[in-house]
Formats: C-alpha cells, structure tokens, sequence
C-alpha cells in the first residue's frame, strides 16, 4: 500500500497548462474509470480545481504506479507528457498525506486559509466514492483530511481575518462596534467597493442604511437595492448625528467632510464612535477627522494595510495549523499501521483468547469436585476449539496481505472483531 | 506556618501564569490561553487555601497587616476574572490579570508576613464587613483600569491604523468601554457602602464618625475621583478614551493613597500601632 499524490497547482503550472489538463465534473465518471483501470492503482481521486489539478491514488507500486499516473494525465488529454511533466509535482507515502492535509485546510491556497478548498476537495471524493474509485486506504485518508481541516479551522484564527478590502471595513466595524445590530450606516456616492462593503455590512446586521447621491433617482435605486432610506445628497451633514458608519465614494475634487463639522457632530452625539470608510480617490473626508476622539477614519490605503497585516497573521497562524497537520498525520498512520497483517492476528487471537478463558472460568466456577487431570483435558480442549476456528482466517489473511484487497480483509476482521485501531503491538505480544 | 508555603506556590503559579501570557501576546498561540488559564485557577484554588490557613492560624478575619490586605485584594481580583470569564467568555482577561496578580502578590511578599495581634479597639464584627467591601471595592476599580489600559491599547491600533499584534486578540472597543463601565459602577456603591460601614465602625470604637485622618481624607478624594468619573459617562457623554485615561488615574490615586497610608502608618488606619 503506497498513497501517492502527482498533480500542479498555480505556483507550478501557468493557466494554459492548467486549462488543458483539468477535469470537468461532466466526463468525472470516465476519467475516474480509466485511472483506476491500470493494474497498478487501485484506488484514486481526481481533485479539479481552477488553481490545481492534483490525482491522490493509492498504488502497491510505487514507480510503476506514479508512471501510470503521469500517462493517464497525459493521455487523457491527449497532451505530451514532456508538456507537462516538468509542472508535476509527486510526493510519496508521508509527503503526500501531508500535502493532502495541507491543502484541504487551505494552508497550500493562493489565498492562505481560504475555505472553499475544502468543499471541493469533498466533492472530489464523493465522486471517487460514488464511482467506486476509493476503497479503504482513500477513505480513511480523506476522512481524516477533513476532520484535520476543521480541526485547523475551529483551533486557529486561520480563517477569521478578513482578506478583501470590503470585508475588512466590515471586520474593522466590529473590533470598534461589537456588534453591528444596532448600527446605521450611510452610504454616500457610488461606487462597486463601496457598495459591496455596505452589502456586506448589511448581511452582518446592520440596522439600516441610508443613501446619499449627487442624483437623487439613483440614490432612490440604490436605497431598493439595500432596503435603505434616499436622501437628498445636500442634506447628508444633518443626518450625520445618528449615523455610526460612514462609507463615502464620490467623484467630489475636494473634501466633503470636515473636522469641524464632525467635531459639532461628535458633540450632538455625546461622542459615541463614528467610523469613517473613504473609498474614494481623491479622498472625499479630510484625514484630520481622524485625529477627533473617538473617530476612526479609514481611506483605501488604509483597508489595503488591514488586508496585508490579516495575511501576515494568517501566515503566522499556518505554523500552529501545521503541528495539527502533523498530529493528523500521526493519527493517519497509527491506522494505517494497523492494518499490517501481523498485528491483526495477533490482536484476533488474543480477543479469542480472551473469551475463551473467560468463559472457561465462568463454567470452572459452577463444577464441583474436578480433578487437576480433567481439567488439563478440558481446558486443552477450549483452546483447541479457538485454534482449530482460527486457523483458516489466519491463513487467508496471510496470504491475502500480498493481494490487491488484503488491506480490506484486514479492516473487515478488525471491524468484525471490534480490534481497537491505536494498539501498541509490544503490549498486545506481552500480553498474549 | 502553612499558609506561609501555600503563599509562595500561589505566588509561583501567579508567575507562571505570567510566562504563559506574555509568551501568548508575543506567538499568538491560543492554546496557551489554556495553559495560562489553567495556570491562573490552580493559583487561585491554591490562594483561597492560603487565606482560610491564615484564618486559621492567626484566629480572625485574615486582613489586619498590609501583606495580609494586598493577599486577598488579590485573591478578589483574580475571583471577578473567574466570574468574568465564565460569563463574558473573554479569557484574555487572564493574560492582563495574571501578571497584575503577580505584582500584588510580590508587594504583599516584600512586607512583614508575621501574624500580629489585633488592636484591642479594632475587635468587632465590622472589620471583616469594613475590611472585605473596601477590598471588593478597590477590586472593581483595578479590574476598571485593567479594561482601560485594554482600551487603550486597541484604541491605538485602530487610530494609528497599524494593526498587529494584540489588535488581533483584543475585543471590540464597545465591549471594553462597556466592561470598564461596568466595573464603576458595581465598584461605586461597594466603595460607598464601605466608606458608611467604616464611619459606624469608627463610631464605636473610637466614639466618632469621622476625624479627618490621612485614610478617611483619601478615601474622600477617590469617591469624589469616582463620582465625577460616573457623573462624566452618565451626563456628558464621556466615554472610550477619556473615560479609559480617568478610571487609570483613578486607581494610580486609589493605590497610591492606599499604599502611602498604610506604610506610612498615618492615622488609626496603619495597620502597624
């Protein structure tokens, strides 16, 4: 059993080569088909993405296996091997699990951290699950790729730092704000930034927004837009005292927003917090209402250092999501170790040996006046019985350990006999 | 003694609770949190035993020296993060209490530790009611300022727009200035209530209500310190920095004048007559 990964991603392969060798999810079925036709995969995954085109499979080959693998890549696509060959990358046994791990929890993204690798990664295996491409080992491996992702996701601050500028005034707004359910939000000017980050402060509960615009039938569209409140764009100043969020966005040549006024504002308002989103280039709010207490202003190059400083953290955050990677791998293994076939007997017999000598003191207890000969003979007998049952199982298994499915006889007895996964064989051997 | 050891292992998980947190602000590893948080508590079940040994030993209400007043402020302090974290879920509160426990406890440390006789005049029931709402009192306005100085931390983050470090592990701003209300206003009438029990204590023992000395003088100065803090969030709308940088001032007084009296030994309240 060998679990090799043979695939490229962004970093090693330019878009034209990714196009080309990437599967659709409509011919899947096929192509999962044919991988594992060859002789020496017996199980695989396709996983298919814009940024990666990756196959895990599992081999009883190695060399022969990755080969197979690199010609079905590139005869299913009908493009040269040498094409491609140099943007494939190949790890073997432990570096492919590793890689695995690390990509379904997005550690290996464009994006460090970014989620949705993992649905499609789950995708990927539902498909080899669904056309009876992954067996036991893929199974097991992909299990555990998603348990560690979200363990990664639950432990770690990996995913919880905003990487676009939109969602970043929104995160702002909360490390100022707490929660956002009471707050009201304007909107003044136009712009696709600017209304993605109201949108985006909307679906994280804000209470209102109100829309100032030059035109006033297009502040009216936009206010249906976000089940707002148009207002007259001369007249924003005077609604300024009960408004929280202020994200402008204007073709406005100078400031629209003063420290002066806000100061009056701050006043009205009994200086509860005021946040300040300009979007707009030129800035559309002098940055000296930013030095007012309790006033936040931020403009676009001020988000842009938010967004940089979030991925530094994630970064950070990669090196505690790699010590769960490694446990994961850890744990992977234990399993998979497991699976040996001697390991396997020995812990069968020894649960048979336990029953039997249970039983056997359990009958003991409830005979009177046996002599030490007949006991022996009993006894003797009792184990007879688990020997003689034993031995045909045990036989196969053996033999089975070299075939194609001997990794599933193995699971099916472990699973059958209830044989924990995690045991530790020197204990077992003392034991017995 | 056995609460003299019990004092030292106190002091000792406080410090390693310590380690943890400043390790946790510069890696950001959040399973230190737990480390730290475990730390803290084991410090805190080990310090409740220290104090009812003492109670024990000496045969009264254990907060007749300064050591023994500065033991249990911080044992107070460290009970409210318990309560706080267990309702408010905001276990970097522990990160900030622990190193301040610390310190307390090293002060407490560096004092006489012996346990001396009570002063006839002071034997009554009032002084663990006197004693215990002043300490509670002090406790809430120290757990004020620990909010404060968060605020300010995060408020500078956010102002200078540079965020790193412990922007990342701070609450909001709102939450902060929420919880450092909070804290004045439970702290507020405790000190109040105190200010009464000590007026009635001293009527008894002394036959007046109230004669000026140093400790009386001072607790005056921070109740009106205090007033005019709630007055200023209740009335005219202060709050977040300004709110945050008099609640500091407020407890540098408040530790101050605590500490000046007391060591001092000025008027009936030194500890040492």
């Amino acid at each position: 059993m060998n679990i090799v990964t043979i695939g490229l991603n962004h970093r090693t392969a330019p878009i034209e080569i990714r196009e080309k060798i990437s599967f659709p999810v409509q011919t899947i079925r096929d192509a999962l088909v044919r991988l594992v036709s060859s002789s020496y995969v017996n199980e695989g995954v396709i996983i298919s993405t814009c940024n990666r085109v990756e196959i895990v499979a599992v081999v009883n080959d190695i060399d022969k296996g990755i080969w197979d693998v690199k010609r079905f890549l590139s005869g299913y696509h009908n493009v040269p091997l040498d094409r491609v060959n140099d943007h494939l990358y190949v790890y073997t046994a432990e570096t492919s699990v590793k890689h695995l791990f690390k990509v379904s929890a997005g550690l290996d993204s464009m994006v460090m951290g970014e989620p949705q690798i993992l649905g499609q990664v789950k995708d990927a295996y539902s498909y080899a699950l669904q056309h009876k491409a992954a067996g036991v080992i893929i199974n097991k491996l992909f299990h555990k790729a998603f348990s560690t992702a979200k363990r990664i996701r639950t432990e770690t601050r990996i995913g919880s730092s905003a990487v676009s500028i939109s969602y970043a005034a929104v995160e702002l707004a909360r490390k100022i704000f707490g929660a956002l359910e009471s707050k009201i939000v304007m909107l003044i000017g136009a712009g696709e930034m600017a209304e993605l980050a109201a949108k985006h402060l909307l679906s994280n509960g804000v209470r209102k927004i109100i829309v100032a615009n030059r035109t006033y039938e297009r502040a009216v569209d936009m206010a249906r837009d976000f089940m707002g409140t148009p207002i007259m764009f001369r007249e924003f100043v005077h609604y300024l005292k009960d408004i929280d969020i202020v994200i402008t966005s204007t073709a406005a040549p100078r400031f629209i927003i003063r420290p002066d006024q806000i100061k009056e504002v701050m006043r009205t308002r009994k200086n509860r917090s005021m946040f300040f989103i300009d979007i707009s280039v030129p800035r559309n709010i002098d940055p000296l209402v930013n030095s007012i207490g309790n006033v936040y202003l931020y403009d676009i190059d001020d988000l842009s250092g938010v967004v940089e400083a979030n991925l530094k953290e994630r970064t950070k955050e990669a090196e505690s999501a790699e010590i769960i990677v490694d446990e994961g791998i850890g744990e992977f293994y234990r399993w998979v170790k497991s699976l040996d076939v001697v390991p396997t007997i020995i812990s069968l017999k020894n649960r048979l040996e336990e029953v039997r000598a249970a039983e056997f003191n359990k009958a003991l207890s409830s005979i009177r006046n046996i002599e030490d000969k007949d006991l022996k003979v009993l006894e003797a007998m009792t184990i007879a019985i688990i020997n003689k049952v034993l031995h045909t199982p045990v036989m196969h298994l053996k033999s089975g350990a070299n075939e194609v499915d001997g990794d599933l006889y193995i699971e099916v007895v472990r699973r059958l006999f209830d044989l924990e996964e995690d045991m530790d064989l020197s204990r077992k051997v003392e034991k017995g | 003694m056995v609460s003299f050891w019990f004092f030292h292992i106190t002091a000792l998980l406080y410090f390693v609770a310590t380690l943890v947190s400043i390790v946790y602000f510069l890696s950001h590893k959040d399973r230190l949190l737990s480390i730290g948080r475990k730390a803290l508590l084991s410090g805190f079940a080990l310090h409740t035993i220290t104090i009812m040994a003492r109670w024990v030993e000496s045969g009264r209400t254990p907060a007749a020296n300064l050591h023994e007043a500065l033991s249990i402020l911080t044992w107070i302090i460290v009970g409210l993060y318990v309560v706080i974290e267990l309702r408010y879920k905001l276990s970097i509160l522990g990160s900030f209490v622990s190193p301040l426990a610390l310190i307390i406890l090293i002060t407490a440390s560096l004092l006489p530790m012996e346990i001396v006789p009570l002063a006839p005049a002071l034997r009554s029931y009032w002084l663990p009611v006197h004693v215990s709402l002043a300490l509670l009192g002090n406790a809430f306005f120290i757990l004020a300022s620990l909010f404060a100085i968060m605020y300010l931390i995060q408020e500078r983050y956010l102002k200078k727009r540079k965020i790193r470090g412990l922007y990342f592990l701070l609450p909001s701003l709102d939450v902060l200035d929420e919880l450092n209300y909070r804290a004045l206003t439970y702290g507020f009438p405790v000190l109040t209530l105190a200010m009464i029990t000590g007026a009635v204590w001293a009527e008894y023992a002394w036959g007046t209500y109230w004669s000026w000395e140093p400790r009386q003088i001072w607790s005056l100065i921070t109740w009106f310190i205090y007033a005019a803090l709630l007055h200023g969030r209740l009335a005219i709308g202060w709050r977040g920095r300004k709110a945050a940088v008099f609640s500091i001032l407020g407890v540098l007084v408040l530790m101050g004048s605590f500490l000046m009296v007391n060591l001092m030994s000025l008027g009936r309240h030194g500890f040492l007559q």
